[in-house]
């Protein structure tokens, strides 16, 4: 059992700095409740955090935030919001990379950036009834359909 | 305190669940591209190609589109789009040929730099410099990269506290102008500044 868990630490050790997340963004603007879930850890939020690939960032009643991501899209949301960011890649040489979003409930405005500009199919927000795909755009979703999970 | 959170999150679940639906808007593209979203769900697909063009996802698929007008996405989305970073953005300062020193038509830009630089909260700064194809390339290299410190220092003495400021010199590489080699060209001489 000790031999089990000593294995077990150490291929955690191995694997875990493959986990480590991507930086992907900053938070600029953080009014009111804005928290970030880390895997599985909830911590509040405030302008001029990092954002990682994978970060769940849940606005309260009275929050909202804004995020610039290292392409330049802006992500912003409302009050009473959850947003993933599933996936974000991004080559600072040739522009190009892939983003993959999902905003669960709440209101979400996107201004895109430089991936989608120069690899517009990698980018796609997920809402919890559609797919959006885009080509050099600002736009807004209300996931009215969304649940508080 | 419990009891109070709970209430709160039924609550939740009631304003947003009323929609019944997900909205989608396309808005006008403050740079003017051209721009399109392509709304797919489970039933079909959607593209909206016009400012203010909606699409409304039911959770069966069902799409329904239509048009919106400001003051609807301002009262729908105020909160989000008001929470919106400031953009992106990007400068060019030029250089008297073969030094780090400032052209006199870009001196004063350096003002107008700055303020917009303190205005950000939290700005990530980005300096790359540049030079025309006159000389070797070790020495572009060394004057580009020279060109960019230069600005560096300027922007750091001007107390803006800048969460991070990269600063690369690519020699003539990257020339805004294109040119042949050993040529004299003044806007090839140049730092772009970007900030995010």
């Amino acid at each position: 059992m000790k031999k089990l868990v000593f294995f077990i630490s150490l291929a955690l050790i191995f694997v875990l700095p493959a986990l480590a997340a991507e930086e992907a963004g900053l938070i600029k603007v953080s009014r009111g409740m804005v928290s970030i879930e880390r895997s599985g850890q909830k911590t509040a939020a405030s302008a001029g955090m990092t954002v990682f690939v994978g970060d769940k960032i849940i606005t309260g009643d009275d929050g909202s935030v804004g995020i610039t991501l290292k392409d330049n899209t802006l992500l912003s949301a409302g009050p009473l919001s959850t947003i993933v960011l599933n996936q974000f890649a991004f080559n600072s040489s040739t522009l190009t990379g892939a983003i993959e979003a999902s905003i669960k409930r709440g209101t979400l405005s996107v201004v895109s950036g430089k991936i989608a500009k120069n690899s517009p199919d990698a980018v796609k927000f997920h809402t919890p009834a559609a797919i959006l795909g885009l080509r050099g755009t600002e736009f807004v979703i209300d996931a009215g359909s969304g649940e508080e999970k | 305190m419990r009891a109070r959170l709970v209430l709160i999150l039924v609550a939740l679940i009631v304003i947003s669940g009323c929609a019944g639906y997900d909205r989608v808007v396309l808005l006008p593209d403050k740079n003017l591209r051209s721009s399109a979203l392509v709304v797919n769900s489970a039933q079909g697909e959607a593209v909206l190609d016009q400012p203010y063009k909606a699409a409304d996802v039911y959770s069966t698929g069902r799409i329904e589109t239509k048009e919106l007008d400001p003051e609807a996405v301002n009262r729908q989305f105020g909160a989000a789009l008001s929470a919106q970073p400031p953009r992106p953005t990007s400068f060019i300062l030029y250089f008297i040929e073969g030094t780090n020193e400032l052209t006199p038509e870009s001196l004063p830009m350096l003002e107008q730099i700055k303020s917009e630089l303190k205005q950000r909260a939290f700005p990530e700064i980005v300096i790359i410099g540049h030079t025309d194809s006159l000389g070797s390339p070790d020495y572009n290299d060394a004057l580009s990269l020279s060109r960019a410190e230069a600005i560096r220092k300027i922007v750091q003495q001007a107390g803006i506290s800048a969460l991070s400021i990269d600063v690369a010199g690519r020699g003539s590489r990257e020339k805004l102008i294109q040119t042949k080699e050993g040529v004299s060209e003044p806007l090839n001489r140049r730092v772009e500044i970007s900030v995010r």
